[in-house]
Parts: C-alpha cells; sequence; structure tokens
C-alpha cells in the first residue's frame, strides 16, 4: 500500500502552491470545454482537484505496482529476436496499468481523448513513474511525441495519431541520433526522398540509439533537401512501423535497462511530412527536444527520490558502534546535502514547468485568438517564450547532475552493501548515469542557456522572488542571496566586455551554476515562506551555495586565458 | 447479446493495515481508527465484471448496503468501468448478520429486475464469514459457483467458470442467470483518470439533500433540480431504503439475525524461535542472503 504521490510531502505541497490558476485558465480555455465534454472541469478549484485525484491514482499504480515489478525488469529485460523487440511481460503489465488509468494522452485535448492536464502536472507523473523504474519512464514519456503532433502536425496527422496516443494504442519514438551525429544534429544524413509522380515521401538510412524504436509511431528527422548539409536542409517525418522500417539489434546498456534502445534501418520507408519543410530541426525537433528535456529532469528528480529514500531508510537501519549511522556526522551531512540538492532540482523543475506551461498556453492564445489577443497576450507569450528557453536547459542540467549525486552518495551511505546486486541503490546508479547524457548533454545545457544568462532572461523572475514580504530569517538569507546576484552581474559583465569566444565558453558552465544558486535559492525561500517546516532546507541551501558560488566567481573574474593556451601541454603529458 | 452483470461490493475498515489503536480496550474493533476501504475479493469481483463487459458486452450493476458514507465504494466502482450504482441504506438495517444480509441484498437484487450474472467476492475482511453469496443465490433460487477464478465462457443461456479447489481447480457449467463468488486470482484494473473526472460527481439523493441542510421549499425545489441534472448525465447513484426493496422489517438489521457475538478476543500469535534451513545450496544460498540483507553479515 504505497503511494508514491501521496508520501511525498515536497511534490503534494508543489501541486497545491504552484499557482496553476492561470495555466489552467488558459488551458481550459476559461471552463469552455466544460459544456461539451463530461470529463472536463468548470473552474480551477474542479481542475485542481483532477490532478490530485489523478495523481494519485498514478501514485498508487507507481507504489503498488510498478515499483515492486522494477527489479526483474531492470534483471530480465526486453527480448530482440528476428528483427522483433519484445518487452518484458512485466513492462507490458505496466504500460496496461497505466493505459487502463487513462494517462497515455495527458496533455492532449479533450477532443482528442486527452486528459488536457499542464505540463506541470503530466511531469509529475514522469517523477513518479521514474521513482518506481527509471526505465519505463523512457516509454511513457513518448507521450510527448503525440504533443510534437498536436503542435506542427496538419488536422488529418492530429486526427490520425493523437486519439489512439490517448488510448494507448499508438507508442511513438523520435528518431534523431544517427551513428555519425549526436550532438551535431545539423549533420544528420539519413535521406528523405519524394516520387515526384505520387508525392510520396521515402526514408533511407540509419539512425542509431533509438529510444523505444520498435514504437508504432516514428518521428523522424531526415535531409530533404538534397546538397545542403546544414540544419535548414531537414524537415520532419513521420512514418509507421513497416517491413521498410528494420530494428537491426538492440543496444545492451549500463542502465535503464527494461525500455529498449535500437538501432533503425530505413529501406524506402513512406514517410509523410510533419509541418513544413526545412523546419524540421531548427524549429519541430527543438521544439520537442526541450520538452523531452524537461522530462529527463522529471525522470532525474524521480530517480534521485528512490536513491535518497533507499539510502535514508538504510541509515535510519543500520547499527555501528551501537547506534544508526545516520546519527553520525559524516552521515547525516551527507543525507541532508542530498534531501537539500533533490528539493532544490524539484523546486527549479516544477518553476520551469509553470513557466513552460504558461509559454504554451499564451502562444496558443495568440494564434488561436483572433481578435480578443491583447497587445499584452503578445508580451507574456514572448516573455515566457524567452524564460523557458533559459530555464530548461539550466533546469536539465541540475537535475541530472545532482541525481548523479545522489545516487553515487546513496551507495556510499549503504558502504559494501551498496555495490551488491543484492539492493537497489546499484541500480540507481546505473540508471541515473544516462540523464545527463542524452537529449543534450550537460555541457550542451550549458551551450543552451548561457545566453540567456548573458542576456538577463532571469531578472525581471528574480526580482519578483527578492520582492516577496520576507521577514526575519528569510529576509536575511534573501539579501545573501541577492548580494550573490550584485556579483553575478558583475561576473556577467566581465565576461561579456572581454569578448573572447574561447574565454565565453570556457566560463559558461560557472555563469550557469552561479545563476541556478542564485534563481533556486530565492524559489526555496519562497517556498519556506509559504510552509515553515521547509525553512530548514531553504537555509541550508542558500548557506551552502554562497561558497560554491564564490569559488566560481573568483575563477570567472581571474581573466585566466591558461588553459586556453596550454590545455594540450596538459591533456597530451 | 449484451448481459446485465450485478456485482455486490462492501466498504469495510480496512484490516489489513492495522494501527496500535485498532482494538478498543474492551477487545472491539474500532471502527472510528480504521479507514475505510473497498473490500478487496469485492474488487476481484468488479474485476471479473468489467472484463466480461470487455468481451461481451455488458451492463455493469455495482450495489451495496451500508451507511450513507459507502456511496464512496460505488464512486470507486463508477472510476473502475461500473455502468451504474445502488445503495441500500437505512437505519432498520444495521446489526445484520449473514442470513439478514443476504436477505437484503437478496430483495434489492430483486428490485433490480432481470440479471444474469450476480458475481460477489468471495468474503469480507471483517467477517471472513464467506456465507453472504451463497445465501443470496439460495434466497433467489439460482446456481451458485463458489470460489471462482476466471470466466472461460458466456453463452447460449449458460457460463462456464474455473474455480480453486484443495489442490487444483475445477471447471462448472451451470445455467443463466448464476451466482458467482470470486477470489483474489485477478489483478483489479486501476481507476480510470477521465472516469474520475466525470463520476467524481456522481450522488445519492440523500448527498443531494445533505448538501442543503436547511431545506425549505425553495431548496426542495433546488434538490428535486439538481436530481434531475444528475440522472440526466448518469451521474444519479440510486438509493433505496428497506421498504423500497420491499423487504420484511422482521427479516433484517437486528431483528433479522440470529447470530449474537458472545465474546471478540485479541489473539497474539507467538513466533518461533528456531528456523530449518534445508542443507542444500539453495537452502544455504537464501540463508546467506537473508543474513547480509538483515546485516548480520556483510
Amino acid at each position: 500500500m504505497a503511494n508514491f504521490f501521496k508520501d511525498n510531502s515536497d511534490l503534494v505541497f508543489t501541486l497545491n502552491n504552484l499557482e496553476l490558476e492561470e495555466i489552467a485558465d488558459l488551458r481550459e480555455e476559461n471552463y469552455k470545454f466544460a459544456s461539451e465534454f463530461e470529463n472536463a472541469p468548470t473552474n480551477f478549484a474542479d481542475a485542481l482537484d483532477n490532478y490530485n485525484r489523478v495523481l494519485s491514482v498514478v501514485g498508487e499504480i507507481c507504489g503498488d505496482r510498478i515499483e515492486p515489478r522494477s527489479r526483474t525488469v531492470d534483471a530480465e529485460g526486453p527480448k530482440f529476436a528476428d528483427g522483433v523487440v519484445t518487452y518484458h511481460p512485466l513492462t507490458v503489465q505496466n504500460l496496461k496499468d497505466l493505459t487502463q488509468a487513462g494517462v497515455m494522452g495527458v496533455m492532449l485535448d479533450h477532443k482528442f481523448g486527452g486528459l488536457n492536464f499542464p505540463v506541470s502536472v503530466y511531469t509529475m507523473m514522469t517523477e513518479m513513474v521514474s521513482r518506481a523504474d527509471g526505465s519505463l519512464q523512457n516509454i511513457f514519456g513518448l507521450q510527448d511525441i503525440a504533443e510534437t503532433i498536436n503542435f506542427f502536425g496538419s488536422d488529418e496527422q492530429r486526427e490520425k495519431y493523437l486519439p489512439k496516443f490517448a488510448s494507448g494504442e499508438y507508442d511513438g519514438s523520435m528518431d534523431l541520433t544517427e551513428p555519425d551525429f549526436g550532438s551535431d544534429l545539423q549533420s544528420v544524413r539519413l535521406r528523405a526522398w519524394q516520387d515526384e509522380k505520387t508525392g510520396q515521401w521515402y526514408l533511407n538510412g540509419m539512425k542509431r540509439f533509438i529510444t523505444n524504436g520498435c514504437a508504432k509511431v516514428h518521428l523522424v528527422l531526415a535531409r530533404s533537401e538534397e546538397g545542403t548539409t546544414d540544419g535548414r536542409g531537414l524537415s520532419m517525418f513521420i512514418c509507421e512501423a513497416c517491413p521498410q522500417l528494420v530494428v537491426r539489434r538492440i543496444e545492451n546498456k549500463l542502465g535503464i535497462h527494461g525500455v529498449a534502445t535500437t538501432e533503425l534501418q530505413y529501406n524506402d520507408v513512406p514517410a509523410q511530412l510533419c509541418g513544413k519543410r526545412r523546419f524540421g530541426l531548427i524549429k519541430y525537433v527543438m521544439s520537442l527536444m526541450n520538452g523531452a528535456r524537461v522530462a529527463i529532469s522529471g525522470q532525474a528528480v524521480g530517480i534521485a527520490e528512490a536513491a535518497y529514500r533507499e539510502a535514508r531508510k538504510y541509515a535510519s537501519e543500520r547499527i555501528q558502534f551501537k547506534k544508526s549511522i545516520d546519527q553520525f556526522p559524516a552521515i547525516y551531512d551527507m543525507l541532508s546535502l542530498m534531501k537539500v540538492k533533490l528539493t532544490a532540482a524539484r523546486a527549479l523543475l516544477y518553476e520551469t514547468t509553470r513557466v513552460v506551461d504558461l509559454r504554451n498556453g499564451y502562444t496558443h492564445l495568440v494564434e488561436h485568438g483572433g481578435d480578443a489577443v491583447t497587445a499584452e497576450d503578445r508580451a507574456r507569450q514572448k516573455y515566457y517564450n524567452k524564460v523557458a528557453a533559459v530555464l530548461t536547459p539550466m533546469c536539465k542540467a541540475l537535475a541530472t547532475e545532482m541525481v548523479n549525486q545522489i545516487a553515487y552518495d546513496a551507495i556510499q551511505i549503504h558502504g559494501g552493501t551498496g555495490f551488491m546486486k543484492d539492493f537497489n541503490a546499484e541500480r540507481f546508479y546505473r540508471d541515473a548515469r544516462i540523464t545527463n547524457i542524452y537529449e543534450g548533454t550537460t555541457q550542451l545545457q550549458i551551450v543552451a542557456a548561457i545566453g540567456g544568462v548573458i542576456q538577463r532572461d532571469n531578472d525581471q523572475r528574480i526580482a519578483e522572488l527578492a520582492g516577496l514580504g520576507y521577514t526575519g530569517k528569510l529576509a536575511r538569507l534573501r539579501d545573501k542571496v541577492m548580494a550573490l546576484h550584485a556579483r553575478q552581474l558583475e561576473a556577467v559583465k566581465f565576461v561579456a566586455e572581454r569578448k573572447d569566444p574561447a574565454y565565453h565558453d570556457l566560463m559558461a558552465r560557472s555563469l550557469v551554476e552561479m545563476e541556478t544558486y542564485i534563481f533556486v535559492g530565492l524559489l526555496l525561500l519562497r517556498d519556506a515562506m509559504k510552509c515553515e517546516a521547509r525553512e530548514a532546507i531553504a537555509e541550508r541551501f542558500v548557506l551552502d551555495s554562497i561558497p560554491e558560488f564564490e569559488k566560481r566567481f573568483m575563477r570567472v573574474v581571474s581573466g585566466d586565458v591558461t588553459l586556453i593556451d596550454n590545455n594540450r601541454d596538459i591533456i597530451d603529458y | 447479446m449484451s448481459y446485465t452483470v450485478l456485482v455486490f461490493v462492501k466498504q469495510v475498515p480496512d484490516t489489513q493495515n492495522i494501527s496500535g489503536d485498532a482494538m478498543t480496550p474492551e477487545g472491539t474493533v474500532n471502527r472510528a481508527a480504521l479507514p475505510a476501504i473497498f473490500n478487496p475479493e469485492d474488487l476481484n469481483a468488479l474485476e471479473l465484471a468489467l472484463q466480461l463487459k470487455d468481451r461481451y458486452g455488458a451492463r455493469v450493476v455495482v450495489a451495496t448496503m451500508g451507511m450513507p458514507a459507502a456511496a464512496e465504494v460505488l464512486r470507486q466502482s463508477l472510476y473502475r468501468g461500473a455502468d451504474e450504482a445502488v445503495l441500500v441504506t437505512d437505519r432498520a438495517l444495521a446489526g445484520a448478520d449473514t442470513l439478514a444480509t443476504s436477505y437484503t441484498l437478496s430483495c434489492c437484487a430483486k428490485k433490480i429486475g432481470k440479471v444474469d450474472l450476480i458475481l460477489c467476492g468471495r468474503q469480507a475482511i471483517d467477517g471472513d464469514t464467506a456465507q453472504v453469496g451463497p445465501q443470496i443465490a439460495e434466497k433467489l433460487k439460482m446456481p451458485q459457483i463458489c470460489y471462482v477464478e476466471e470466466v472461460v465462457e458466456v453463452g447460449n443461456g449458460r457460463i462456464v467458470a474455473r474455480r480453486a479447489i484443495d489442490g487444483g481447480y475445477e471447471v462448472l457449467e451451470a445455467p443463466l442467470p448464476a451466482l458467482l463468488t470470486v477470489i483474489d486470482a485477478n489483478d483489479p484494473r486501476p481507476m480510470n483518470a477521465k472516469r474520475i473526472m466525470k463520476y467524481k460527481r456522481a450522488r445519492t439523493p440523500s448527498e443531494v439533500a445533505k448538501a442543503h441542510p436547511n431545506a425549505n421549499y425553495t431548496d426542495g425545489q433546488t434538490v428535486d433540480d439538481e436530481l434531475k441534472a444528475l440522472a440526466a448525465n448518469g451521474l444519479l447513484i440510486h438509493e433505496y431504503n428497506a421498504s423500497d426493496i420491499g423487504a420484511d422489517p422482521s427479516r433484517i438489521g437486528f431483528p433479522g439475525s440470529p447470530t449474537k457475538v458472545k465474546q471478540v478476543m485479541s489473539v497474539v500469535l507467538t513466533a518461533s524461535e528456531a528456523k530449518s534451513v534445508p542443507a542444500t545450496a539453495e537452502g544455504i544460498n537464501l540463508l546467506i542472503h537473508e543474513l547480509i540483507s538483515d546485516h548480520t553479515l556483510g
């Protein structure tokens, strides 16, 4: 009788304090769907009640059904023979449970059979599924594919695919990476050619490391413009599983064993163009990847939650020197740090989803609102778009590095026991390791976030958060954070004024991490103001972040360029 | 053809997750300290009904006898896929033993009308008698198959079901209508998100009335309007009292219950200190793992 929603006070707090009202109003278009769909909410209280109830159902499925199956799924995994991938029977049962619970089209419109829930609530499900079985998220999370078809596909494509995604009949995969191109997607080679007579498109080439490549529906990035070599020659295509689409092998991986990671060969696979030609990478895949980056951040937080709980439980039960080891400073220091990092990552994750939801809401309003759209609405859409673009990579970098640290420490707290396969700690460590690699490595998240940090895209929100009515200790902590903010402006100015691209790139990670300490510090203070029990966590985070910030600050404003000059001397010695 | 399947369910105190104050000092069950849950094997019965609905098409009606608060298990049935719900509630029904309960439920079944199949959980976790299902069948003069694991098939006015027996199973056939009691042999489906969002609004008439505590002439009209709106949207939970179902007052509740509880005891089982380990490589391997996991080793 475990409920991964109800047993998680931080998650319940987050749902009820995220101020989702504006988001729900936009999503439900002022609750106009209630007259047409019997399950649509009639007001915000009704919508929030739905979110709570459905999260509770998913929490129960995760705790009572999925988690107990996760060890076997990890040990046995999917099978591959004669070009056919067969998922583990328990993975199939997991998907059946989630399908029967009606949560395979969480964000899709009511009219396509979806729940029309915001990204924020969907991400909470992502987190719980990942806590129960990290690998299952890689199949559950492919709902993002339906979302991409919803955003950019034609009406016919929406009608054809979305209801079947919502009912769980269709599953998806996003086919981007190729043997020679991963981070460098603009060089993708898989060829799309069009039969001049019929207008039919065909795909030819290879894709590698494709999660759930045995899916029924694929979104494929392919080169439609012959003779081009960059991102502007790429388009996005939809194709379906067929004999010409061959699964060549499944990978033997360190972690996330439950999901099949495949190599695909396209032998003139019939396909449909999704959206406009040449916009494949620059618009659609970037949108798809940004959605997936939020989902992977959710996966990271979920695995971290599982690893933290395992460590905390073990430390409270393991007796050495006649007392439980969590009473020793060395251990409670680690456990506290793990909990603070986990809470920090969750705070940034849901601030990110909130902004993504607002961006989606105002984008929809601006595109479909007709004459009712005001200049204010347009300004909001632009603003949230800008902030989402910096928070998404910041969040992924923080959450996925955090889960690796927590999973590492969880093994450390277990000692030798944690090294054994009999315990869960080693599985969390293996499952966590991919999160800061796929959907863009941390190094690429920094590249994506640094522009917004230099441009100070977060300053409006930072000012809002700093201006909340703090008193006493929280006001003093706020002042400490804002002192860091003043130094951050100084550091940004220092780097910008040097106009040295190599130095800019070298310092980018420090600058993004410094920004994260400030931003998350303020989020945790905001939450502590709403709930006194969170004060100790906020205080720990802010106080710990000061030396971390200073270390990076010193490096950034040092102007030390020696590494640019002598890195080969070091690497090649 | 489409079938009508009636499932009897019960709201019970959660005796599987007992907290410290589960028993009163007098040795009786402290119902206030135990959360009320859906009786587990009744969920298996509901799941079997929903599987028949998936296979053959069926109208699944769920009914319960209980306090007004038992409407919650009816809503949970609707969340999982039931089509209609019936609450039988009346102060006169209080104190019923299995005889009075089965009589009341048989009256309820007659009130509901023609059904092809009645499903019950084998037994409820608060009483563990396993008597109510069979007694309903006897009162309705229906054939019964108890301890059912799965339905093999339904067709031509007959049902074939597999039931658990000591050391194995047997497959039985019965003419319809029939009553089945169901054991914990299937995996009840989870509640469905969209059905929750719809049926969380389902109400019994007394719940609607309770929401308007100062019922006067105008409120009476409001209540009527609300009931009509609920019924029009399939959200009305039918509610019957003892006279609605034509029950004989002498056969229900306390007066209709010959069973008298003499004594309730809290029994504590003591654990044995010794443990035998088979002298095989596997037995020793298991023991070593056990010692590692309780930290005696490692």
